[in-house]
C-alpha cells in the first residue's frame, strides 16, 4: 500500500465527494417529489391515473438506470430535450430511484390499519382530509426506513454519473486508476468518502426512525 | 431535432440478439456465483473461527458501501496488478457475482438464524455431525425462507448487468454503443436496449415467481 500516493490524492477526492453529496442530495429531492407523486398516482380512484402511475414505476424499475440515463443525456437532444451532464445526472437519478420511493410510500400508506380510515370517515371526515390528518401522518413514520435504504442506494447509484462525464467520486476513482496504476490504493480513498457518506445517511435515517417511532 | 426513425434498429438486430445472448449469460453465471458465495460468507460470518469471520465481514461492510461500477473498476484492473490476467468477461462476472454475494450473504444469516434451533439439535441427536447438520437441514430450509429476497437481488443484478459495458463486454449495453457509433442515434439504439431489458425482466420475473411457488409447494 502506498499511503503517500493515498494522501497526495485525497484533495481531489474530497471535491469528488462533494459533487457526489449535490448530486445525491438534489436527486434525493426530485425522487421524493417523483415519489411522493407516483404513489398518489398508483392510489388514485380515476383509472387513467392510476396507470400513468402504474406505467412509471414499472417502465423505471424494470430497466436499467444506466439506460435511462444515456436516453435522456444521448438521445435527450434527438427529442428537443438538452441538458448539460450534471442536470441529466440529476434528473435521470431521481426519476429512478423516484419509482423506487413511489412503491415505498404506497407500502407505508397500505400498511396503515384500514380502520384508521374507516374510523376518521364515520366522524364525517372527508376523503382528503383523512388522507391528511389520520393516514398520513402514521404511513410517514412506516416510510422512513424504506426511504433511507432508497436514500443509501441513491448514493451508491450516483456513481453511474460518471459514465456520462460528471466528475464525481467514482469518475475521479477512474481517472487516478488509469494514471498511477495503483487500482487498491486509489479504491481505498474513494470507498473511504463512500462509507463516511453512507454512514451519514445512515445516521439521519437512524436519528429520525428513533425520533418518530411510536412509542 | 432529427426525428425519430426506428427503422434504423433492424439491420442491427443481429447484433442485439448477440448482447441479449451475453446479457443472459452474465446474469445466470453471476447469479449462480452470487449465491454460492453468498452461502458460503454467511456460514463464514457465523460458525468461521474469528480469524475468517471478521476478514469476511469486513469485506461484506466494505462492498455494501460502495458502488459496484466502483468495484468492477478495481476488480478489471485491480486483478492485473497483482499478476493475474483475466478478461473482462471474467473481471465482469466476478464483479457482479461478489457484489451480490454479499447481499445475499446478509439475507441468509438472517435466515440462518432464523432456523428453528430444534432443527439442528434434531438433526445432531440422530447422528449427524455440525458440517452435515449445515449442509443438509439448516441451510436447505435457510435457503427456501429467503427464496423471494435472493430472487430480488436476481432481478436487481440483470439490470445492473448493464455496468458491465464500461469494461467492454459485449452485452446489451454495449451492442446499442456500438450500434450508435456508426449511425449517431442514440435514441433509438437506447430505447430499444431498455425495452429488451424490460422483456427480459419480466421473464426473470415470472420465472422466479414459479420457483417460489415450488419452494411454497414442497414446504
Amino acid at each position: 500500500m502506498d499511503f503517500s500516493l493515498m494522501v497526495r490524492v485525497f484533495p481531489f477526492f474530497l471535491e469528488a465527494a462533494l459533487v457526489t453529496v449535490q448530486i445525491s442530495a438534489l436527486a434525493l429531492v426530485i425522487g421524493l417529489a417523483a415519489g411522493s407523486l407516483g404513489a398518489a398516482a398508483k392510489l388514485s380512484r380515476s383509472r387513467t391515473v392510476r396507470m400513468i402511475g402504474t406505467v412509471y414505476v414499472s417502465v423505471f424499475r424494470g430497466t436499467p438506470c444506466l439506460i435511462q440515463l444515456f436516453i435522456l443525456y444521448f438521445g435527450g437532444p434527438q427529442i428537443g430535450i438538452h441538458l448539460d451532464a450534471f442536470a441529466a445526472g440529476v434528473i435521470g437519478l431521481g426519476l429512478n430511484i423516484g419509482a423506487y420511493m413511489a412503491e415505498s410510500i404506497r407500502g407505508a400508506i397500505l400498511s396503515v390499519d384500514r380502520g384508521q380510515a374507516e374510523a376518521a370517515r364515520t366522524i364525517g371526515f372527508g376523503r382528503a382530509q383523512t388522507m391528511r390528518k389520520v393516514v398520513l401522518p402514521q404511513a410517514a413514520r412506516l416510510m422512513i426506513r424504506p426511504l433511507g435504504v432508497n436514500t443509501v442506494a441513491l448514493v451508491k447509484g450516483s456513481a453511474l454519473v460518471s459514465t456520462i462525464s460528471v466528475v464525481e467520486l467514482t469518475y475521479t476513482a477512474q481517472r487516478f486508476i488509469g494514471s498511477t496504476y495503483k487500482p487498491f490504493e486509489i479504491f481505498g480513498v474513494a470507498a473511504l468518502l463512500y462509507m463516511i457518506i453512507v454512514y451519514a445517511v445512515a445516521r439521519v435515517v437512524d436519528l429520525l426512525d428513533r425520533r418518530y417511532a411510536l412509542s | 431535432m432529427q426525428g425519430l426513425d426506428f427503422s434504423v434498429v433492424t439491420p442491427y438486430l443481429g447484433l442485439f440478439w448477440m448482447g441479449v445472448w451475453w446479457t443472459i449469460v452474465l446474469t445466470v453465471t453471476s447469479s449462480i456465483l452470487s449465491f454460492f458465495s453468498g452461502i458460503l460468507f454467511a456460514v463464514a460470518v457465523l460458525y468461521a473461527p474469528a480469524v475468517i469471520a471478521y476478514p469476511v465481514r469486513f469485506f461484506m461492510w466494505l462492498f455494501m458501501g460502495t458502488p459496484l461500477l466502483l468495484q468492477l473498476f478495481l476488480i478489471y484492473f485491480g486483478l492485473v496488478q497483482i499478476g493475474i490476467d483475466i478478461p473482462a468477461l471474467g473481471a465482469g462476472i466476478i464483479g457482479l457475482g461478489l457484489h451480490f454475494a454479499v447481499y445475499n450473504a446478509d439475507i441468509l444469516r438472517a435466515g440462518i438464524t432464523a432456523v428453528d434451533p430444534g432443527q439442528s439439535e434434531g438433526a445432531r441427536s440422530i447422528g449427524f455431525g455440525r458440517w452435515q447438520t449445515l449442509r443438509y437441514v439448516v441451510i436447505p430450509q435457510a435457503v427456501r425462507n429467503t427464496a423471494p429476497p435472493i430472487g430480488n437481488n436476481m432481478i436487481a443484478l440483470l439490470k445492473e448487468s448493464s455496468l458491465v459495458s464500461v469494461i467492454g463486454i459485449a452485452e446489451l449495453v454495449h451492442a446499442a454503443q456500438l450500434a450508435i457509433s456508426e449511425t449517431f442515434r442514440p435514441f433509438e439504439f437506447y430505447i430499444t436496449a431498455a425495452a429488451l431489458y424490460y422483456i427480459l425482466n419480466l421473464v426473470l420475473e415470472a420465472g422466479l415467481r414459479q420457483v417460489e411457488k415450488k419452494v411454497e409447494v414442497s414446504r
